[in-house]
């Protein structure tokens, strides 16, 4: 059985700031992590791996210092990573990185097939979820977006069980492999490698894969030119004040809803109160 | 684990790092084990960085280690509740090439001396915490770690695992470090634009600016406070001797948040975003201090072997220094086909004595008592040295000399003719 988990390194969005003044973002002394739900991929795709045996590949588009985030997998028990990068890619939307993404993907499957692809839900830095489906669309393969859990692989009959969230409940999902799927978090949680892992983490000949070599000859869909979006605009948006409150009915009547919130405004606005007393008389 | 190794060093700090790249340099297969995350991850952040130590070790540094300022001033106050006192020393000599020191943020500058040391052939793990060392009898003859499959064997290890080292003392080599020879420092580091701290400062884009504190900053406390400036940021803190933040009950960030709020301190990070907190031990106890630093199979360098100098807030460049020595003495023994027996290793105690390291410390070998036990030096002094000031510029219709002999008086009801002199020698006795 063959995954392949793409991640992204991502800065860790608890520490970033946007300055106040000139709406610019302040990475000074960010560290880079790697994206939060990539990893309960990456340790979904592993536990399938202790009970199916296989192979699991990590690939991430991205700077030389993604680098880090690869090995930190490979630490993790991953067996391949692959670092695609390239100055070409600079600048890519989700739809210029789904397609470098599905380039690279293809390449890795004409080495081996490939079973399952995980990504996370999305990123907590660029927030779209949209790379997952965009590269599920590309490669025309099943796509399970927030699953919750993994409940079993029919490798037999190349068929894969999921939960999957969905508002107001959970649902059964089975579908045929290949399949890419989008883990939600809290599914699960990373291991802690083994000292054998570290060191092969530590001496592994990391694979940098430029765009040539992740099969890409088109630079019009990659990078700036690849990339329809325009971030016309970046600032911070004004915390809210107050939380929102949510109020229930207790009888289901709605004459008591309407006063308990009248009561519920009057005590923050005061001077409401007094004058809508005023023009009531 | 079947695998073996020369040397294994514990720690990716300055001592660590050195140690590492030293040893890779020497063609010795070396591994290092680094708890943190990342090298350098835990480390207070920001510091001061002497060019000397880092030069003699990768010569070249400037080229290409992450850098923030270069420092060109260096302020000495000394604060009561509302004034400091003090002396600025700016000079164009220290804007002159190769410069002598700069500020650094130790995250970037860790993980750097670490890529180096990587390169140089050394492997590092991280995110794995050696738990003991292995003995055979007496002898080290390895680690082991918090990993699965996690022991691992080599011919030395060297302990380079910061200042509260748990290892040596867990093996039965050193005792426990003592709440009077540790200060505890906090530290928060605060964002400013670029442009504001240079205007603030009155320094050019790549110039930096030290204050050092002492004085009612540290509230009666035996300890200091300082600020520096980066590039896009403000460090500041202050730290006290642990023992006298137990017996003061004060906790050390109400003493940060005193400092910041101080009248000559507060302009200088006004309107910053504070980013990070964090509090760190620093060994204080001086030459008397220092454990035993090596046996059969083992060494310890940095701030584990509590080579630290408190007075001038050097650590960082006597860890690295030792972690250079420590490592330059296996090096050569190995060339020699020689043993790492505690008789061979002695070689690394005899080449501390023969630094900088150990002559400074000798030096200073008082000043950790003579400060403990004469508070005055952090209470009395800085009081009556303000008061003195403010007489004497204050102009109020008094002669000066009856304001002379006023503050004389001060100064003698204070601490008496008798204390006075006393302490003058105690001063003398402590930096002589
Ligand atoms: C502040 C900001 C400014 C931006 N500016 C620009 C800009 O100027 N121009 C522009 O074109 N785009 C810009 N972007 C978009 C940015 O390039 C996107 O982050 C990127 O296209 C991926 O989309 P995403 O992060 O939303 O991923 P999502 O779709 O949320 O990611 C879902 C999953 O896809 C996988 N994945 C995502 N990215 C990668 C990757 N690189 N490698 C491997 N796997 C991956 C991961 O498994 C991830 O969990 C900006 C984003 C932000 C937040
Ligand atoms: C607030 C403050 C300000 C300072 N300012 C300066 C300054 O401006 N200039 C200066 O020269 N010095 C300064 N110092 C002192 C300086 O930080 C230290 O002297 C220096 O970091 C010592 O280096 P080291 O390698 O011995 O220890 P560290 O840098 O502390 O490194 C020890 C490393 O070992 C790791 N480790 C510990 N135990 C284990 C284990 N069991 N297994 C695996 N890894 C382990 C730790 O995670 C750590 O990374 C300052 C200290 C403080 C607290």
């Amino acid at each position: 059985m063959h995954s392949v988990v793409c991640i992204k390194q991502v800065p860790d969005s608890a520490q970033i700031r946007v300055h106040p003044v000139t709406n610019t973002i302040m990475r000074q002394g960010v560290p880079a992590i790697i994206n939060p739900y990539d990893l309960f991929a990456l340790e979904e795709a592993l536990r399938l791996k202790d009970r199916f045996g296989g192979t699991v590949t990590v690939v991430t588009m991205g700077p030389p210092m993604a680098e880090a985030a690869l090995r930190k997998c490979l630490s993790y028990g991953a067996d391949d990573a692959i670092l695609v990068s390239d100055r070409a890619f600079a600048g890519s939307d989700t739809l210029a990185t789904s397609f470098a993404l599905t380039s690279t993907i293809r390449k890795i499957m004409e080495n081996m097939p490939v079973d399952l692809i995980f990504t996370g839900k999305q990123t907590i830095d660029g927030d779209t979820a949209q790379v997952g489906p965009g590269i599920a669309k590309r490669l025309d393969c099943q796509l399970l977006t927030y699953v919750s859990k993994i409940v079993d692989v029919d490798l037999e009959q190349r068929e894969i069980q999921v939960e999957r969230r969905a508002e107001g409940g959970v649902q059964f999902l089975k579908t045929a492999m290949p399949c890419l799927i989008t883990m939600l978090e809290g599914t699960n949680e990373m291991r802690f490698g083994d000292l054998d892992d570290l060191f092969r983490a530590a001496r592994y000949d990391l694979k940098v894969w430029n765009k040539e070599a992740a099969g890409i000859d088109d630079a019009e869909m990659i990078g700036l030119k690849g990339s329809p979006t325009v971030v016309s605009k970046v600032f911070a948006p004004r915390p809210r004040s107050q939380r929102a409150e949510m109020i229930e009915t207790q009888d289901n009547d709605p004459k008591n809803l309407a006063v308990t919130l009248l009561a519920k405004m009057f005590t923050q606005h005061p001077k409401l109160e007094k004058e809508i007393a005023k023009r009531a008389r | 684990m079947a695998e073996k190794f020369d040397v294994i060093v514990v720690g990716a700090g300055m001592a660590g790092n050195a140690a590492a790249y030293t040893l890779a340099q020497g063609g010795l297969k070396v591994l290092q084990i680094e708890r943190g995350e990342t090298p350098g991850s835990k480390n207070v952040q920001g510091a001061i960085l002497y060019s000397d130590a880092i030069e003699k070790i990768i010569p070249d540094f400037r080229d290409e280690a992450p850098l923030e300022r270069h420092l060109i001033e260096q302020r000495v106050w000394v604060l009561d509740d509302t004034s400091y006192m003090g002396t600025h020393y700016r000079s164009e000599d220290f804007n002159k090439p190769p410069y002598n020191r700069y500020t650094i943020i130790r995250a970037h500058f860790d993980q750097w001396f670490n890529k180096k040391a990587r390169e140089a052939g050394a492997l590092t793990i991280c995110e794995t915490t050696v738990t003991e060392l292995l003995l055979d009898g007496k002898k080290v003859v390895g680690v082991r770690t918090d990993r699965k499959g996690g022991e691992i064997y080599a011919d030395a290890v060297i302990l380079a695992d910061g200042v509260n080292s748990r290892l040596a003392v867990k093996a039965g080599f050193n005792s426990e470090i003592k709440p009077k020879d540790v200060a505890l420092a906090v530290k928060e580091i605060h964002f400013l634009p670029q442009e504001t701290i240079e205007a603030r400062f009155n320094i050019g884009e790549e110039e930096g600016v030290v204050i050092e504190m002492a004085g009612k900053i540290s509230a009666g406390m035996m300890g200091t406070g300082f600020l520096y400036t980066n590039k896009e940021s403000i460090t500041l803190g202050v730290g006290c001797m642990l023992s006298d933040f137990k017996e003061q009950q004060v906790t050390p960030y109400e003493l940060l948040d005193r400092m910041k709020a101080h009248p000559s301190i507060a302009p200088l990070i006004a309107g910053s975003e504070m980013k990070e907190y964090a509090a760190h031990l620093i060994p204080e106890g001086g030459y008397n201090a220092i454990p035993q630093v090596y046996g059969d199979g083992w060494l310890i360098a940095g701030d584990a072997g509590q080579f630290v100098n408190g007075i001038h807030r050097e650590g960082s460049n006597l860890a690295m220094t030792t972690g250079m020595l420590a490592a330059r003495t296996l090096v050569e023994l190995k060339a020699a086909g020689k043993p790492f027996s505690a008789a061979n290793l002695s070689r690394y105690k005899a080449k501390l004595d023969e630094s900088f390291v150990m002559k400074d410390l000798k030096k200073y070998r008082r000043m950790p008592d003579i400060f403990h036990n004469n508070k005055q030096f952090f209470t009395t002094y800085p009081d009556l040295l303000s008061k003195a000031a403010q007489t004497l510029i204050r102009v109020d219709g008094v002669d000066k000399k009856s304001k002379e002999k006023s503050i004389k008086q001060s100064f003698i009801n204070a601490r008496t003719r008798l204390g006075l002199i006393g302490d003058a020698f105690k001063f003398w006795r402590a930096v002589e």
